[in-house]
């Protein structure tokens, strides 16, 4: 009976040290840290064709359409780009899934990171690996990645919230509350950070800010909190949510409380989602940069990675298609990064001209 | 179960003995004290508004707890109703988006039958495979949730994609009460009615507490078992079209981690885990608790991050109380 | 006769038949041994799909995936051999780190911190076997309570902040390999106590008291087992090795934020299941588990590797774990079949659930159809 239990124990043991040990002879990769140089030479470009962009998790209209525009590019550099992402947004799922992508030895991976820290160790092992790694929407540090490809300026995203919230709370300003995604969001706190700082300037005293809350990216949890924050707070003016989930659940919130012309929905939203309430009044304006040119972009610069075009470093330069040319640049906080443009503000005048 | 239980009290009052036998007078004195509390710290909790919301919000939980309330009647557990609830949202929502003008009680009997055959499916498994259920559900948990991903390919239905006839569903409003209120409390009669004065209530509640019991009496277990999934999966079928109409979009994590809200609310409300304890009203009240306590939380601006904390703690004490109160009965 | 009464009759059947002839070849059909010519088939086919399979580095990398949900899986292997459940282990393992990240954010030494950490982890497993063994509410209950609150208090924690920049002593602990090979620490960690507690539970009288337990708790407690005191030190076991898997993974990720972990507990449950565990408590073994968490590995891996979506993922191992329990009855109904007199009903009924299945399907890939056609 229990030799059984032996035996299975040791021929386990037996394959798995023939996995781990035998195999290593014949493995093609360098393991140590000094020959990453020599691995991005041997990439040699007319190899290289495999790329992947990996949103936080698949099934968000958001990146989806990023993989429209990262699609195009493709096209245009005549390589693949894989659209390859976890089932939630969490980071050890999102982990798993990037070692199963080094492991193929893809050229370049374009990731868009659920923890901003966590992903650390998981980049620098791709970096060793000879990949070219790049963030795109939300980043990984520094020291986990070649490049970010900025959306948009940090100080840019927070100000044209500020912006928006006070056009429609009057000119007599009042209360306003944010909305924001998960509490642990990178991208998320470091524009509320932003938020708060401007509405310390004069020309926002009028603007005051009652509470912060978490909604999750959870659309359930996201209308419940909206619903408390009319309870809470009557004279509430403006609801600031810095994401797309959160920004459609709490214009839904607005209208089913009737309260539309009396609290006005603000933020970061998609065209197709926010259509019909920026037309009923609870949104009338909320501001996106398009994620497919962001994807299109980070298709580029990875591309421009892998292929020795650029070296990561601050004032190269390369051309992304139809997008133009475009500079690393060197930021204390970011890091390199290349940044898209401004963030675009959608109204009942241009929403129609939009279908993402 | 009332009037047996009053008819059957002795004449000496004592408090443990009603505090147990009318376990849902022990959440009402929870929920009027909770309410005292949040009143007197957050006045805009007493209002109408706020109540509507708070019932707005558990109706669906309410709905869906009570199926999964049947289901551990008879010693089981459905894990996967949040799934269930996301397939049939999201096959719904397509339907809806393709033919705008499909008349909305077409639409709700859509999605009782899609919850009825997923339901049927673990009815098939726990019964026929022999699984257990808390296995057999968490198998489907993940089968169910991966079918709507394949399903949709990944993309939601939005808002702006939906016609005004499934948003009046939940929105329109009978003498100013919202429908989506009066549909689970019409449910929470038919279930109330079902357990208690048919005979296959009844034999669900046998089978629970004693199944070779149950079996001497002529029932067959294999039945009730097979039936109590189906229902389980009816319910979360209504519930899903419920969610559509309510929440106007059907996405792929649509209900990500319901389960365990169900059970929550089942729990407090005095359903016991081992089998053949439990009433709608408990259940509901139980259902209402749980979005008191949530709405509680926010109201009297707890610290967004204590808050999940808070509601644990709130849940253990509730269940630790119920325990406390029905030891000492024992004991008289 | 009904259905159940046949059934027990067969089940009975069944065992006096094992008894009675114990051939070489009901050794092959242990569970245990199906799990392992699964793992060799999936090595097999997903060499012959992917060159980038059996590849060192890549096992080695990927196999430091799993070791979280391995640590956690061994005290559940013991709770679940006992009949219960403890479903607080992800969220005992984010506030455990939640708390040694605090402290690391304070400046308090990370040793310190991370002692902190196991105290405050192994406290939670006190309230939960306290509640079980002596409350003597269900394990389900009270693992559902405290699976919040213990998440709760993680958020309560760290809120909207991280802790980063560990040194490297101590990441070790998640990324670090031992001397120079390949094999990452925390592999090395899971089969050291991977060896205790299967050897807790395979050769020692508290292992066969624990089966006692999960088979008839009534009986054993008349038999002399402290039935309390083992359940109370159960739950503290797994409370202490929950907060050590949450060191683990703060090390693998070099930093904590209080959502880390989530959901894991379903994964652990998922690899002890199908190990051959009996849910309902007395079966299994600490092999099977062990064997399980491995198939689980490489079929993630091979499925990473092959591109297959996550939901596609997680589908197959849900189907795999009904199938695991489908499988090994197989044999009964087949006989039960037989012995059922076929009546209308029953041919009337299997009729109707085949027709409904089909329309399922065929509505649903009817109604997917002009949608899909878009992309």
């Amino acid at each position: 009976m229990k030799n059984r239990y032996l035996i299975i124990s040791l021929v386990t043991l037996i394959i798995f040290s023939f996995a781990l040990s035998a195999c290593a002879p014949a493995d093609p990769e360098p393991p140590v840290v000094e020959d990453v140089e020599e691995v991005e030479e041997v990439a040699d470009p007319a190899e290289c064709e495999n790329y992947v962009l990996v949103p936080k998790n698949l099934g968000n209209p958001y990146f989806d359409t990023g993989n429209v525009g990262a699609q195009e590019a493709a096209g245009e550099l005549g390589i693949t780009v894989l659209y390859q992402g976890s089932a939630t947004a969490d980071a050890s799922e999102q982990i798993t899934l990037l070692n199963s992508l080094i492991a193929q030895q893809v050229c370049g991976l374009a990731i868009s990171a659920n923890d901003e820290d966590a992903l650390v160790p998981t980049g620098q092992a791709a970096m060793e690996a000879g990949i070219a790694v790049v963030t795109w929407d939300s980043a990984i540090a520094p020291a986990g990645r070649d490049l970010h490809i900025n959306q948009a300026e940090l100080e840019g995203i927070g100000r044209v919230q500020i912006e928006m919230a006070s056009r429609l709370a009057g000119p007599d300003g009042g209360e306003i509350a944010i909305l924001s995604a998960t509490s642990t969001a990178p991208n998320q706190n470091a524009w509320i950070e932003v938020m708060e700082q401007v509405l310390t300037e004069p020309e926002y005293a009028n603007l005051e800010l009652v509470e912060i809350v978490y909604g999750d990216d959870d659309d359930t949890k996201s209308y419940n909190e909206a619903q408390a924050l009319f309870t809470k707070y009557p004279d509430l003016k403006v609801i600031i949510a810095p994401t797309t989930v959160g920004i459609a659940a709490s214009a839904r919130a607005v209208t089913d409380a009737d309260l539309i012309g009396q609290v006005f929905v603000t933020g970061l939203g998609t065209p197709n989602q926010m259509r019909e309430y920026v037309k009923n009044g609870s949104a009338p304006e909320f501001a996106l940069w398009n994620p497919a040119d962001l994807a299109y972009l980070s298709v580029y610069a990875m591309h421009a990675l892998a292929t020795g075009e650029i070296q990561a470093s601050a004032g190269e330069t390369f051309t992304a298609g139809r997008l133009g040319e475009y500079t690393v640049e060197d930021d204390p906080d970011l890091g390199l990064n290349v940044l898209l443009g401004a963030p675009f503000v959608y109204d009942a005048d241009n929403i129609d001209d939009f279908d993402w | 179960m009332t009037t047996q239980i009053s008819r059957r009290t002795t004449p000496r009052i004592n408090v443990w003995d009603l505090l147990a036998r009318f376990r849902e007078v022990g959440i009402i004195v929870f929920i009027l004290l909770l309410g005292a509390v949040v009143t007197l710290r957050a006045p805009s909790f007493l209002t109408v508004n706020n109540f509507r919301d708070i019932l707005m919000n558990i109706s669906i939980l309410a709905i869906v707890a009570l199926g999964q309330t049947i289901v551990i009647l008879t010693k089981g557990i459905d894990l996967s109703v949040s799934s269930m609830i996301g397939l049939v949202a999201m096959m719904v929502g397509f339907v809806m988006r393709q033919y705008p003008e499909t008349p909305i009680f077409l639409i709700v009997l859509l999605g009782m039958a899609l919850g009825t055959i997923a339901g049927s499916f673990n009815s098939i498994i726990i019964t026929f495979g022999k699984v257990p259920p808390i296995i057999a559900t968490l198998g489907t948990l993940s089968v169910y949730r991966g079918l709507v991903f394949f399903y949709s390919g990944g993309t939601w239905v939005n808002s702006f994609e939906l016609p005004q006839s499934i948003k009046m569903l939940s929105k329109g409003r009978l003498f100013g009460v919202p429908n989506l209120i009066l549909i689970a409390l019409f449910i929470s009669i038919i279930v109330y009615l079902f357990l208690k004065f048919t005979r296959t209530g009844r034999n669900i509640y046998a089978v629970g507490s004693n199944v070779e019991a149950a079996e001497y009496a002529g029932i067959r277990p294999q039945r009730i078992i097979f039936l109590v999934y189906l229902i389980s999966g009816l319910l979360s079928g209504i519930g899903a079209v419920l969610w559509v109409s309510r929440f106007e979009s059907a996405q792929t994590n649509t209900a990500l981690g319901f389960e365990l809200q169900t059970v929550t609310a089942a729990v407090i409300g005095g359903v016991s885990i081992s089998g053949g304890v439990g009433t709608v009203t408990g259940v509901v009240l139980g259902a209402i608790l749980l979005g008191i306590i949530q709405n509680a939380l926010t109201l009297v601006r707890i610290s967004p991050f204590w808050q999940l904390a808070a509601q644990g703690l709130l849940i253990l004490i509730a269940v630790v109380l119920d325990k406390v109160i029905y030891t000492r009965v024992a004991r008289n | 006769m009904t259905v159940e009464t046949i059934n027990k009759n067969q089940q009975e059947n069944i065992i006096s038949d094992r008894q009675a002839r114990k051939s070489f070849f009901s050794i092959f059909l242990k569970w245990e041994w199906l799990l392992f010519v699964l793992i060799l088939l999936v090595i097999f086919i997903n060499t012959r799909l992917s060159p980038f399979f059996l590849n060192a580095i890549n096992l080695s990398r990927t196999s430091s995936d799993f070791m979280e949900i391995g640590l956690m899986m061994l005290p559940m292997v013991l709770i679940i051999v006992t009949g219960n459940i403890d479903l607080s282990v992800a969220s005992n393992m984010g506030m455990s780190a939640s708390l040694m990240g605090l402290m690391h954010n304070m400046g308090i030494n990370i040793w310190l911190a991370a002692l902190a950490g196991l105290t405050l982890g192994t406290l939670g497993g006190v309230l939960n076997g306290y509640l079980v063994a002596y409350v003597k509410l269900p394990s389900l209950v009270v693992t559902l309570g405290t699976f919040a609150f213990f998440r709760g208090i993680a958020f309560g924690f760290l809120g909207d902040q991280a802790a980063r920049n560990y040194p490297s002593q101590f990441t070790f602990i998640g990324q670090g390999r031992v001397f120079d090979t390949l094999i990452p620490f925390s592999v090395v960690l899971f089969i050291a106590l991977a060896l205790i507690f299967g050897l807790v539970l395979h050769r020692t009288i508290i292992g066969r008291q624990l089966y006692a337990i999960g088979n008839n708790e009534p009986a054993a407690k008349y038999s002399g087992v402290p039935v309390e005191k083992i359940k109370f030190i159960l739950f503290i076991v797994s409370g202490f090795i929950s907060a050590l898997a949450g060191l683990v993974l703060a090390a693998r990720f070099g930093s904590t934020r209080p959502d880390n972990g989530t959901g894991l507990e379903l994964a652990v449950i998922t690899a002890a299941v199908l190990g051959g565990l009996d849910i309902n408590g007395g079966k299994g073994s600490m092999y099977g588990a062990t064997l399980a968490l491995v198939l689980i590995g490489l079929l993630r891996f091979g499925m990473g590797l092959l591109n297959i979506q996550s939901q596609v993922q997680s589908m197959v191992i849900g189907l795999l774990l009904i199938v695991s329990i489908l499988v090994p009855h197989i044999g009964q109904q087949i006989r039960f079949l037989k012995q059922v007199k076929f009546r209308w009903q029953s041919i009337l009924m299997t009729v109707g659930l085949l027709v409904v299945f089909t329309a399922f399907f065929i509505f649903f890939f009817w109604s997917r159809a002009p949608i899909i056609a878009q992309f």
